[in-house]
């Protein structure tokens, strides 16, 4: 086992708000630690469930979905679509006994750089306290 | 018809363009995108020292090697640079390149332009993907060396996953409806559409109060030339009011918004208005009747409400005009006022403009853009109840005063105290009157003119009444503009008091019902009680109250005090996140006339550009149905917001269908279909996890 936990956390954010709000970040230099990794979709409403769940599967410690505020979608309410989705996910993983604080759907505008660096800070603290996924030691 | 394409001019476009659903479907069955093998080259960017001061470049560029698909890595200082574009074209060229991924800043900034370079070289330019190592990596982990090598490394293997399985695209091109849009007729959004009517556009100018002019209508002079604001405004409304391409309707709001660039159908509520215009009452078959402005409904009108344009300090009737120098010359009955005694149509008579049932109307036009210019408000400043508005008869803001010093406003343009209509001769303006206010009450930003039309008052205080004193507390004097300065040193040289600090506080005496101002003097250090006759706060600035729910029906953004957000700062001052949707003016952010009338200038260029053009580049990344996988549930066209799905009958199976000019490649349908049968163009669920499983299971030690 290596001697220090690095949490390996996936993103999946929407490119209008939070990946806008997490360049508004680095162009304000905001600092976060950089254990998550960020795959941009068009809007959160694109993200598939099984998105999430194939990351888990695969070892994911964390997933982050990140998208507009509701009423703020630049398609209208695909965030809505996408959050219903993903608290059925969340649902789920309680039901088969996975930490649900795992998994974190949150909401950050083009204009929350901080709150984006912020965000950042507070999952990757909530999965070192939770440590490694106990999915790993299936994929083993 | 609509995929009607005339850019492209390769022969592999006209094979291409003909059935992609079909096309998809068939690479779908074979995943690996190409029939080639997938050759991956990597660029690696330095941005001088933003990325390479963070990071360890050439272990990434070692990293890269060693991926699968990789087909060439290469590093250079400056990736965007002519230079750095040749890198990227050389190489395509060299190595027989299938995919593009340059690790760099976001894509957000410079998709396009490496896009551009891909396509030089000789690929389709949507075999580009980009790994975001700068906004997301170096910048925001400057002090992590390690930890940024690392995640750069996982970026850019995330990155070559998804290129491996990228595939040729080509943007649909649409017409540019030969028309715009300006919402809001205040200063900046007259002169966007007098600029874009100038440019041969039909514009429409929609404005929800009953005339155009907006707020500086409202003021008396401009700093720092001392112009007269109606001098220099009111040729300009009467030129909107005049423009044969200016469709204006005043008295309206837009109602609802389809479509997208080139072609949004925008539906315009028109309020009941209940006073015809005369080319209304003549299409009504009313001859030579409708309003003229004469007035003569105003006088037996029985019903006295306050006048919004004189901030209340003068009456009106239920049936209105604000002031002589409305446009359109046109009344307008208030129905939540108006009590229907129908005086008003009896001394109206002949002309027969009055319609006490008159009921909203909606109609629908094309426009290719849109300029949203709804302007501001201002903050309610009694809500910072240490300063006493709305509780101290003498204290007003400084619209309020504008009002009082304006020739034309309810006093002819001599300041009166509201207490006892005396001639004050002391008058106290406080600044930042709730802007620069952390309290959490206020506002956080500059409201930048106040500092600037609190000296001009100050100035004409001392013009129009002999012997009176001004006194500004203020916390900075922000006078950055051209003549600015110059202004500011004019207004101490005549004999303006100037007292630098914050007011805390100020009570009214109930005799003279005069008020003391309590400040601390930081330039003296000592606390102030300054005994004056009359204060003015200089109210911060916010967005108009519906400028909200406005901007949600264009999908624009905005920041966390509701000013309008532009796509970049500096890069795309007068452009949103919607494609053909630009901004002019305050709603923005506050700014002063000349920089209002700057930006309404940059939108109407901006805007009118896709019009000349006469079509415009879609993004490609509609959904396509993958017919074979498709079980017709219907439950993805529930979904879609635009209405771009539907079922079809085919081969005797239902479908899913999809119409390629609605859809805006949002994913909604794509992110919920049980069968897998839905392919999002280059964000297709293949693509999707093969990044994931780049990043999970591809490696990394």
């Amino acid at each position: 086992m290596a001697d220090e936990f690095k949490p390996k956390i996936l993103g999946i954010v929407c490119n209008w708000c939070s990946y806008a709000g997490a360049d508004l970040a680095g162009g304000g230099r905001i600092q976060y630690p950089p254990d998550v990794r960020v795959i941009r979709v068009m809007c959160t409403g694109r993200i598939d469930a099984l998105f999430v769940l194939k990351a888990f599967a695969d070892g994911a410690d964390g997933v982050l979905v990140s998208g507009c505020h509701f009423g703020d979608c630049h398609y209208l309410a695909g965030n809505f679509k996408g959050a219903k989705r993903m608290f059925m996910v969340k649902r789920l993983m309680k039901s088969i006994g996975l930490d649900d604080r795992r998994f974190r759907m949150t909401f950050v505008s083009a204009s929350e750089g901080a709150k984006w660096g912020a965000v950042i800070t507070d999952v990757v603290k909530t999965i070192n306290e939770l440590g490694p996924s106990p999915i790993k030691e299936f994929n083993k | 018809m609509m995929a009607e394409k005339k850019k492209t001019t390769t022969k592999k476009t006209d094979a291409k363009k003909e059935a992609p659903a079909k096309q998809v479907a068939k690479k779908q069955a074979s995943p690996a995108a190409t029939q080639q093998k997938p050759s991956i080259g990597v660029f690696i960017c330095h941005c001088g020292t933003n990325i390479a001061g963070s990071m360890d470049i050439p272990a990434v560029q070692e990293y890269a090697k060693t991926l699968p698909n990789v087909g060439y890595v290469d590093n250079y200082k400056y990736m965007c640079s002519m230079p750095g574009q040749a890198v990227i074209n050389k190489a395509i060229k060299d190595n027989k390149l299938t995919g593009v991924v340059v690790a760099a800043c976001s894509p957000r900034l410079h998709e396009p332009t490496f896009r551009t370079a891909t396509k030089e070289g000789g690929l389709n330019p949507f075999r580009f993907e980009m790994a975001n190592i700068r906004e997301q990596n170096s910048w925001v982990h400057m002090h992590d060396h390690d930890g940024s090598t690392e995640k750069a490394k996982d970026a850019v293997r995330i990155a070559v996953a998804k290129a491996a399985l990228l595939q040729d695209l080509f943007p649909k091109t649409v017409p540019v409806e030969r028309a715009a849009m300006v919402v809001g007729a205040g200063v900046a959004g007259m002169q966007a559409a007098l600029d874009l009517a100038a440019a041969g556009i039909k514009t429409y100018l929609i404005e929800s109060t009953p005339s155009i002019g907006g707020r500086m209508s409202q003021l008396d002079k401009t700093f720092p030339t001392l112009d007269c604001s109606q001098c220099i405004l009111t040729p300009k409304m009467v030129d909107v009011g005049r423009a044969e391409l200016i469709d204006l309707m005043t008295y309206s709001e837009v109602d609802a918004v389809e479509g997208y660039i080139g072609n949004f159908d925008v539906t315009i509520r028109k309020k009941a208005r209940g006073v015809l215009s005369m080319a209304e009452a003549e299409t009504k078959g009313i001859v030579g009747g409708g309003c003229n402005g004469c007035g003569d409904c105003e006088a037996p009108c029985p019903v006295i409400k306050p006048n919004e344009f004189e901030v209340g300090m003068k009456p009106r009737k239920a049936i209105y005009i604000n002031h002589p120098q409305v446009v359109p010359l046109l009344y307008t009955i208030d129905f939540n006022a108006c009590i229907k005694c129908g005086l008003c149509v009896t001394a109206c008579g002949e002309k027969k403009a009055i319609d006490l049932e008159a009921k909203d109307e909606f109609v629908t036009v094309k426009v290719g853009t849109v300029i949203l210019a709804t302007g501001f408000d201002i903050f309610p400043i009694e809500k910072k109840e240490e300063w006493g508005y709305k509780r101290f008869e003498n204290v007003i803001t400084s619209l309020e005063f504008e009002r009082l010093i304006c020739a034309s406003g309810p006093t002819g343009g001599y300041p009166v105290r509201p207490s006892d209509g005396e001639r004050p001769k002391k008058i106290a303006f406080v600044l930042c009157a709730g802007s620069r206010d952390n309290t959490g009450v206020g506002k956080p930003y500059c409201s930048r003119f106040c500092c600037m039309y609190s000296l001009k008052h100050a100035h004409q205080i001392i013009e129009k009444i002999p012997g009176c004193l001004p006194i500004i507390f203020y916390m900075d004097i922000r006078s950055f503009g051209k003549m600015y300065e110059e202004f500011y040193y004019r207004i101490q040289d005549e004999g303006t008091r100037f007292i630098r600090g914050r007011v805390a506080n100020i009570l009214e005496d109930p005799k003279t019902k005069n008020l003391h101002v309590f400040a601390d003097d930081t330039l003296l250090n000592r606390p102030v009680d300054v005994e004056v006759d009359l204060v003015v706060l200089a109210a911060a600035v916010q967005p108009m109250a519906d400028t909200d729910r406005t901007r949600k029906l264009f999908g624009v953004s905005c920041t966390g005090d509701g000013w309008l957000q532009e796509a970049h700062p500096k890069l795309n001052p007068c452009g949103t996140t919607t494609a053909g949707v630009f901004l002019a003016g305050v709603c923005q952010g506050p700014k002063d006339v000349p920089d209002t009338v700057a930006s309404a200038e940059g939108a109407a260029s901006a805007a009118s550009i896709p019009i000349h053009k006469g079509e415009v580049e879609l993004e490609p990344y509609f959904a396509t149905c993958i017919e074979e996988r498709c079980a017709g549930c219907g439950m993805c066209v529930n979904l879609c917001p635009y209405t771009a799905l539907a079922l079809v009958e085919k081969d005797g199976r239902t479908v899913m269908e999809v119409t390629e000019a609605k859809c805006k490649g949002c994913g909604t349908c794509g992110g919920f279909c049980p069968g897998g049968a839905i392919w999002m163009n280059h964000f297709a669920t293949p693509q999707i996890v093969a990044q994931i499983d780049a990043f999970l299971l591809g490696g990394g030690e």
